[in-house]
């Protein structure tokens, strides 16, 4: 193999210096824009309301940790609690008493009152979560994942 | 006195500020290019107009963003704060942003005609292409200009205005989620989005823009208006750029300042509620109106369709339409000699019904 010349041997090592040079500053810049890692962490676990403030067939919208969730005291009684965050496009979902759903107003999408994607664009279920009343708390927790 | 090398009398230099520009930059070049600069007149004259329509907008839109930035701080707890401060309290402070976000409209409208009568009188054709291309990033600048301003008012409408959109983006495959969180500074839509969409707005897209709108006025000055194809058998009449059509134009630019002056002061901008990240979204929630033909056709997709995700297939396809638009003038082989007319007359026609129908739907049914 005959050996390169030496135009051919400085071109080649101003190829490495011009990729070493980009690379030493798209990386700190292209590191610099991804942003670092958010403080808060994911609740497992929050006070989502107390009895008095959702009377049956309304909803509330309540901070989990970083994300929204929705409590909902259907008109059985029951408080169901899932993820606010529309599977859709991210929107935050509300309850609507005379569809008796989970409704989106982005996308028209709608859930039933077990997080089930009914209608509308939604392609996944919203994520349920566990309710427990303490006295007139109540207490909205992650579903274990079941064994 | 020193006669010409070729025997012509060197002519007697200018005096005052113009000769001592003219001695050393020539100006008396640029005076035979804008002296020999014309227009060809045609039965569809008027569409020429558009692109300076946009162009004046762009600088109504660069002056009243200025005045702004004075006033406008970005921050959850300061954006609406601070809007709400330049709309009440500071003199004029209404109008400036009232302007602003009406020009903003109607740059984007011009924009939007401004090609659609370049595409329908197929003016992309060789050797405009390149012209056809920077307009379309122009187009695209403009849309993303609108998309990050809407967020800065950091009023509810905006805020799942901007959550939506930037999902749009994660749904993409592989580069999808990176993006988003390049995009919002973090997995959601908060104070850190809001600085990152307040520098893409008044910094990096003004500059991209600029570069953008540079050449795209450099390739028109170098090439000049594109004539019908017709006229290559027949050459019809020109008009003179200097002073007959840039008269026209400058006339045009002082009425829509009138228009602009009337929508702003008739129909102020309003402001909204502030955003609540904790709050669900209002009804009646929609983006700009140059978006609602994509929000409206995304709002109809079935959640699946042959098992890909409706939004995904809806984004893609989007994708697919938008660089289909930027080659046109290379998939359009016909063009320099007339043939296929009625096949891209079709295919405008179509891309406008659909894009005004949705529109309306999406207006109508949000």
């Amino acid at each position: 193999m005959p050996s390169p010349s030496r135009r051919e041997f400085l071109n080649g090592l101003l190829a490495v210096f011009g990729l070493a040079s980009a690379g030493a500053v798209l990386y700190p810049v292209l590191s610099f824009l991804r942003p670092p890692p958010s403080g808060e962490a994911n609740a497992s676990s929050v006070r989502a309301a107390t009895t008095d403030e959702i009377p049956p067939e309304s909803g509330k919208v309540f901070r989990f940790g970083s994300k929204p969730g929705i409590l909902v005291h259907t008109a059985t009684g029951e408080y169901r609690a899932f993820s606010a965050t529309c599977t859709h496009l991210d929107c935050i979902v509300q309850y609507r008493s005379d569809l008796g759903q989970i409704w989106c107003a982005c996308h028209n999408g709608r859930y039933d009152l077990d997080g089930r994607n009914v209608a509308g664009p939604p392609p996944r279920p919203l994520e349920k979560f566990r309710v427990v009343i303490q006295g007139k708390e109540i207490i909205v927790s992650r579903e274990e994942p079941s064994s | 006195m020193a006669g010409h090398p070729e025997g012509r009398p060197t002519p007697a230099p200018s005096r005052g500020l113009h000769g001592w520009l003219d001695a050393r930059y020539q100006l008396e070049g640029l005076r035979g290019f804008l002296a020999e600069k014309s227009v060809p007149v045609t039965r569809h004259f008027f569409l020429y107009y558009f692109g300076g329509v946009a162009l004046f907008l762009f600088i109504i839109q660069v002056l009243t963003g200025i005045l702004l930035l004075l006033y406008y701080r970005a921050g959850s707890d300061a954006s609406f704060e601070s809007v709400r401060f330049i709309v009440s309290q500071v003199k004029f402070g209404w109008l400036v942003r009232s302007i602003h976000s009406w020009s903003a409209n109607l740059m984007a409208l011009s924009a939007f005609l401004h090609m659609f009568s370049v595409y329908f009188t197929r003016a992309y054709r060789p050797p405009r292409e390149l012209s056809w291309v920077t307009g379309f990033l122009l187009l695209v600048l403009v849309m993303g200009f609108g998309f990050s301003g809407y967020l800065l008012p950091w009023n509810e409408l905006a805020f799942f205005a901007t959550k939506v959109g930037t999902d749009i983006v994660g749904v993409l495959p592989f580069i999808g989620h990176p993006l988003l969180v390049l995009l919002r500074g973090g997995d959601e839509v908060t104070g850190a989005t809001l600085s990152r969409f307040f520098g893409i707005h008044v910094a990096v897209l003004p500059g991209l823009f600029t570069v953008v709108l540079a050449l795209h006025l450099l390739m028109i000055q170098r090439q000049g208006m594109a004539e019908p194809v017709e006229w290559e058998r027949t050459p019809g009449r020109r008009m003179p750029f200097f002073p007959h059509f840039m008269l026209r134009d400058l006339l045009l630019w002082v009425v829509v300042l009138n228009i602009l002056a009337v929508l702003a002061v008739l129909f102020p901008w309003g402001l909204g509620q502030k955003a609540d990240a904790f709050a669900s979204a209002p009804a009646g929630i929609r983006p700009e109106w140059y978006f609602l033909f994509m929000f409206q056709t995304l709002k109809l997709l079935p959640a699946r369709i042959a098992g890909i995700e409706g939004e995904l297939l809806g984004v893609l396809g989007f994708g697919a339409a938008g660089l289909a638009w930027l080659l046109v003038p290379f998939f359009d082989r016909g063009a320099d000699s007339g043939r296929g007319r009625s096949a891209m007359r079709l295919i405008g026609v179509a891309v406008v019904v659909y894009m005004i129908v949705f529109t309306v739907l999406g207006w109508v049914l949000a």
